[in-house]
């Protein structure tokens, strides 16, 4: 029993640890402009077919990995230059309804090019188990945890240590001052899309082998990836990804022990979540600190 | 050929005109003063120049015109502006401002010499690099925007109320900073004041505000001596 549970925590790390990355690029876009970007999702999609393309080509995987990470990172920028710019001081409900637009468009565009029909997408690590101390564990939900924490780890020593962290950091929270500085602000948002494109990317590759490649497959992912940012206070990444792990496991174990939920009424269980931390705590977790004078 | 020179300068926001053709002139390594009542435009002539208000008229700097300009490339041209409420980046520490400071600079080696000499010059902040800057006090929030300010090696640097809300010995110590810098990096200071004596004192030119409109210039140790000037301008 005990053993089975910490199967089920293991493989709901795996699964979380894909809501986080996805979380994460909500919250980078979000702390830059206060937006919620819904074509996230479908952003992630689309470089992961163009990942799947490349692996097609002949491509070693990893090579196909980073490549459509730095492609994604490019697309991010030119989305937002081209399609977000524009609309850059809209209300926020008029950009809304861009991203929405967007996920519309990426979503066809994807069926177009590449088809409805379900494609296998493959996974870089062995689907044999190890045995831990008794406890079963696929390499498979250990290497997608491992890459996740990477990806953080990147993303955290880039936003505290480098020039331009910091520069984005001071124009998504000080625009006015950090223009005075020399600061881009604008180009610092196009950054911030491309960021969290490739972040997304690096999710919906690694969720691709689990629920197979197709158009619609970020569109469950992504509810779960907004309940993630939500519980963690949506401008807090860090709270985005505690969010994203509990979140996993949380559903895991509801998903496995829960008799009457089981697998179809997740997304139901992924959208009270979201509903219940809005009514209890609206701030999240880890809502924004105020610092204060003593 | 003055370091900065502004020709018939007008500025609005939205529908209202709040600068109606100002003309002023500041050359290298000089203290000019801007003096004037409060809505007499001071602040807004400061943003004119610094690319973050609306306005026509000529405004050139080093003998580039700074009209086209946003207010990021005015930056990297070598205007520092302190605004009011001293742009302070509150959630982030004092060294990260400090930091955001050199942002457009490349020159690493030197950039490392200046946060040498800055923090040399300003002691109370040395020992607070990691505080968060909000955490500081009004006097070392002010001292922080300054030393930000410098870490962008300006050539002019525009203060807007230095001495708003701090203590007169606080105020009498950074406005003996500005003389300072001013001396030992030859910067040039254009400084919006409320406490005129103090401005006067400190400045070489003076140019008094009202509505929107230059109505006196000169040289601050002369203006500071006119009975009438005083009387009818400025208030002591």
């Amino acid at each position: 029993m005990l053993q089975g549970i910490a199967q089920q925590i293991v493989s709901g790390l795996a699964t979380g640890g894909i809501y986080a990355s996805l979380a994460l690029a909500l919250v980078l876009i979000y702390s830059a402009m206060q937006l919620i970007n819904f074509a996230q999702g479908e952003m992630a999609m689309f470089t992961t077919f163009i990942a799947w393309s490349l692996l097609q080509a002949g491509l070693n995987y990893w090579i196909a990995f980073l490549l459509a990470v730095l492609i994604a990172f490019v697309g991010g920028v030119v989305v937002e230059r081209v399609v977000i710019r524009p609309v850059e001081h809209a209300p926020p409900l008029t950009i809304v309804m861009v991203t929405l637009g967007l996920l519309a468009i990426f979503n066809g565009l994807a069926g177009m090019i590449w088809q409805y029909v379900v494609k296998t997408f493959p996974s870089p690590f062995p689907a044999q188990p190890i045995s831990v101390a008794g406890v079963v564990l696929s390499l498979q939900d250990l290497g997608v945890i491992a890459i996740s924490l990477i990806v953080l780890v990147l993303l955290f020593l880039f936003f505290r240590y480098t020039r331009l962290g910091l520069a984005m950091r001071a124009a998504a929270l000080y625009p006015e001052s950090s223009r005075l500085l020399g600061v881009r602000v604008s180009w610092m948002l196009a950054i911030g899309w491309g960021l969290a494109a490739a972040v997304g990317a690096v999710s919906g590759m690694l969720v691709a082998p689990i629920v197979f490649l197709e158009p619609n497959m970020m569109q469950g992912i992504i509810i779960y990836a907004f309940a993630a940012a939500v519980v963690g206070g949506i401008e807090s990444p860090l709270g985005a990804v505690l969010g994203g792990l509990l979140i996993g496991v949380m559903l895991n174990l509801i998903g496995t022990y829960v008799g009457f939920i089981g697998n179809e009424l997740r997304l139901a269980v992924g959208l009270a979540v979201i509903v219940g931390v809005l009514v209890v705590r609206p701030a999240g977790l880890f809502g924004r600190r105020q610092v204060r004078r003593v | 050929m003055p370091l900065l020179e502004l020709t018939n300068v007008t500025a609005q926001y939205g529908p209202v005109r709040v600068l109606h053709g100002i003309s002023l002139a500041v050359d290298d390594g000089q203290i000019v003063a801007l003096l004037g009542a409060n809505g007499a435009g001071k602040t807004t002539t400061l943003r004119a120049i610094s690319g973050t208000v609306r306005r026509d008229g000529q405004i050139s700097f080093q003998g580039r015109s700074l009209n086209r300009l946003a207010a990021e490339e005015i930056a990297r041209a070598g205007v520092a502006h302190v605004p009011q409420g001293r742009g302070t980046m509150s959630q982030l520490t004092v060294w990260d401002n400090l930091r955001m400071g050199a942002y457009a600079r490349r020159d690493r080696a030197r950039i490392k010499q200046d946060y040498e000499r800055v923090l040399a010059a300003f002691p109370a902040l040395a020992g607070r690099r990691q505080q968060l800057a909000g955490t500081l006090s009004g006097g070392e929030q002010q001292m922080l925007a300054i030393a930000r300010a410098l870490m962008s090696r300006p050539r002019l640097l525009l203060m807007d109320e230095p001495s708003l809300g701090l203590a007169p010995l606080v105020v009498r110590s950074i406005f003996q900073l500005v003389r300072y810098i001013n001396k030992e990096d030859g910067v040039a200071v254009l400084v919006v004041e409320q406490n005129a004596a103090l401005a006067l004192a400190a400045s070489d030119h003076a140019y008094v505000l009202e509505v929107g409109r230059i109505a006196v210039s000169g040289k601050s140790n002369e203006l500071q001596r006119e009975e009438s000037v005083r009387r009818s301008y400025l208030g002591y």
